[in-house]
């Protein structure tokens, strides 16, 4: 009851507020849109992909990471690059792992050994 | 902070951001289609390093030496953990992996909600309310995302049971730790302070625990997915909490199309989101229907020898491959028979239930990586219309999928579940550990039909032993 009043109130005094929920809700009509035909075989790693993206909290846990101030904050933003890095590289990496047996007809083999380029310059950057 | 120099590069930024998200929509787009879906996949990784490179031009991570070089430690350390597991885990252990990566995920979503409130915290002004109302949904959603990852974890990997786990009075306890959840939201919202925060971390660890424990097998690959959802809502509110486009709408393109796919399972299973929610959060509908009375009925069992002259002999098998050949990591001798029988000119197949094996797809993996070739797995429609005259169905490991109460018991748990009919086969060779029921948890009217013979045994001695039966025959 008495934090609403100032809610409504901060609410209204930020457009930035506003237009991150623009962005969320046209973000939302997008993934259901891009989603609602997909054969089941392809389920699995439809989940094991989409997995791998929200890994990108990668770039959230760097961002506090670069202001965290003081030994906890240190701790937790550490910890969070962590996690975040095991989600986005071990997500991607299964995923393809995943995708490289599943063969369109069988004389028609992707390339295999193409995401190793990608995994390894994360080390570097 | 921001200084003439850093503008332009803060636009280049949040433009490599965009192009990320861009490439995220279109990953997904290719992941639903099996031409794209690899490339689409690799597409997706692109993007991800493009975004994680762009991050380091951050004045305040590029400016403090110490912060950067503990944030490559620990990019090298998840690295140098999550590719030697990613690459080396067995496949049928893939869906475990998917919960832990998506667990991991949602930890570190809530964490960096948690931490960006503890940085404006120490810098001394009282946040606004919305930008607390966002921590907390991002602690909430990411932490039970986090503990219900790991139980299902936990569960897939057969450390506990991957049967439903209750105890009385689950569904009041679960109801009162959730409004302690919401209390603590409201008193959090109301204060700004920083220690009920924490407490609403520890209960929402509780209660990711306490919502996954009384999900049973078959409902957990649907679980995840939902946890996958989750995630990406936590990321999302992570997003609103840090000002960041970029993991607004990564993280919501996966909380909306997790919901989706959510829901394609569930169809693909036969069954309604609603019915899924509903049974998974609580209700154990489905777990004790009907083993009673089982010791009466009397199933009519073979030995090896016998049904390796009957397979040897027929023109036509079909194999139906279920959870259990996932378990006894059957998959190479299956294909080994597979080949015995087409090598003694029998026709050949296997019958593919889209949810075989622990998730919807999961069986065309498992089979792809034992080298079976695409064109001899058939899926259920396509496989339906040649059962009739197929001599031998050989159903390993498979229970509920081949379970004829989908079709002629209304009140069945998995009734209205699409099935491969195995009983319009002339003969019916069931592989089988005992007698125990499938995930479902029901009684199967097939194992009693007079076509049917039983195998009993673990999937691959017995395969092992048809192979060699086959070959003698």
């Amino acid at each position: 009851m008495i934090g609403y009043a100032p809610l409504l109130a901060q609410l209204g005094g930020t457009t930035g507020i506003v237009e991150y929920l623009t962005v969320f809700v046209l973000a939302a009509f997008v993934g259901i849109e891009v989603v609602s035909k997909v054969p089941s075989i392809l389920h699995t790693p439809l989940m094991s992909g989409s997995n791998a993206i929200h890994g990108i909290v990668l770039v959230g846990a760097l961002t506090i990471m670069g202001e965290a101030h003081g030994t906890a904050q240190l701790i937790l933003g550490f910890l969070a690059v962590f996690l975040a890095t095991l989600n986005v590289v071990g997500g991607f990496v299964v995923t393809d792992r995943m995708l490289e047996m599943f063969k369109a007809k069988p004389n028609e083999r992707a390339p295999a050994r193409k995401s190793d380029a990608e995994d390894d310059p994360k080390e570097t950057a | 902070m921001t200084t003439a120099v850093s503008l332009p590069l803060a636009t280049v930024r949040d433009l490599v951001y965009l192009v990320a998200v861009a490439g995220f929509i279109l990953a997904l787009k290719g992941l639903g289609s099996p031409r794209f879906a690899r490339r689409g996949n690799q597409l997706g990784a692109l993007a991800a390093l493009a975004a994680v490179a762009i991050t380091f031009t951050l004045p305040a991570l590029r400016h403090s030496g110490r912060n950067l070089v503990l944030a490559l430690i620990a990019m090298v350390l998840g690295t140098v953990v999550a590719v030697p597991v990613a690459r080396m885990v067995k496949m049928t252990a893939m869906p475990q992996l998917v919960a832990i990566f998506n667990g991991v995920g949602g930890g570190a979503a809530a964490l960096v909600s948690i931490t960006e409130l503890l940085h404006l915290h120490a810098l001394g002004d009282k946040p606004a309310v919305y930008v607390t109302a966002e921590v907390l949904l991002g602690v909430l959603i990411g932490s039970v995302s986090f503990a219900g990852s790991a139980i299902a974890f936990i569960k897939l990997q057969e450390l506990i049971t991957g049967r439903p786990i209750t105890y009385p009075g689950q569904q009041a306890i679960n109801a009162v730790v959730a409004a302690a959840a919401v209390a603590l939201i409201v008193v959090a919202l109301v204060t700004g302070d920083l220690a009920p925060v924490y407490v609403l971390l520890g209960l929402a660890l509780v209660l990711g625990v306490a919502l996954v424990l009384p999900i049973g097998g078959a409902d957990v690959p649907v679980l995840i997915s939902l946890l996958n959802s989750c995630t990406g809502l936590a990321v999302a509110a992570s997003g609103f909490v840090l000002d960041n486009n970029l993991l607004i709408v990564a993280g919501t393109l996966v909380g909306a199309s997790g919901i989706i796919l959510t829901r394609l399972m569930s169809s693909a299973m036969g069954r309604s989101l609603p019915n899924i929610l509903f049974s998974a959060f609580g209700a154990v509908i489905t777990a004790t229907g009907g083993e009673k009375g089982d010791a009466s009925r009397s199933v009519r069992t073979g030995t090896a020898e016998d049904v390796g002259v009957l397979l040897a002999y027929a023109r036509k098998v079909v194999i139906i491959p279920g959870y259990g050949l996932a378990v006894a990591q059957a998959q190479h001798v299956v294909r080994e028979l597979a080949d015995a029988l087409a090598a003694r000119g029998v026709d050949v197949f296997f019958a593919i239930h889209p949810v075989a094996g622990r998730m919807p797809g999961h069986m065309n993996v498992l089979l792809a990586e034992a080298n079976v070739p695409y064109d001899d797995l058939k899926e259920m429609d396509e496989a339906n219309a040649e059962m009739s005259t197929a001599d031998v169905a050989l159903v390993v490991g498979a229970n509920d999928t081949v379970n004829p109460a989908a079709k002629t018991t209304p009140g069945s748990p998995i009734y209205g579940m699409p099935i491969i009919d195995a009983d319009e086969a002339a003969n019916i060779i069931f592989l089988k550990r005992s007698m125990r029921p499938g995930f479902a948890g029901i009684d199967n009217e097939l194992l009693y039909d007079p076509k049917t013979t039983l195998l009993f045994g673990d999937a691959k001695d017995t395969l092992q032993k048809l192979v060699a039966a086959v070959k003698e025959a």
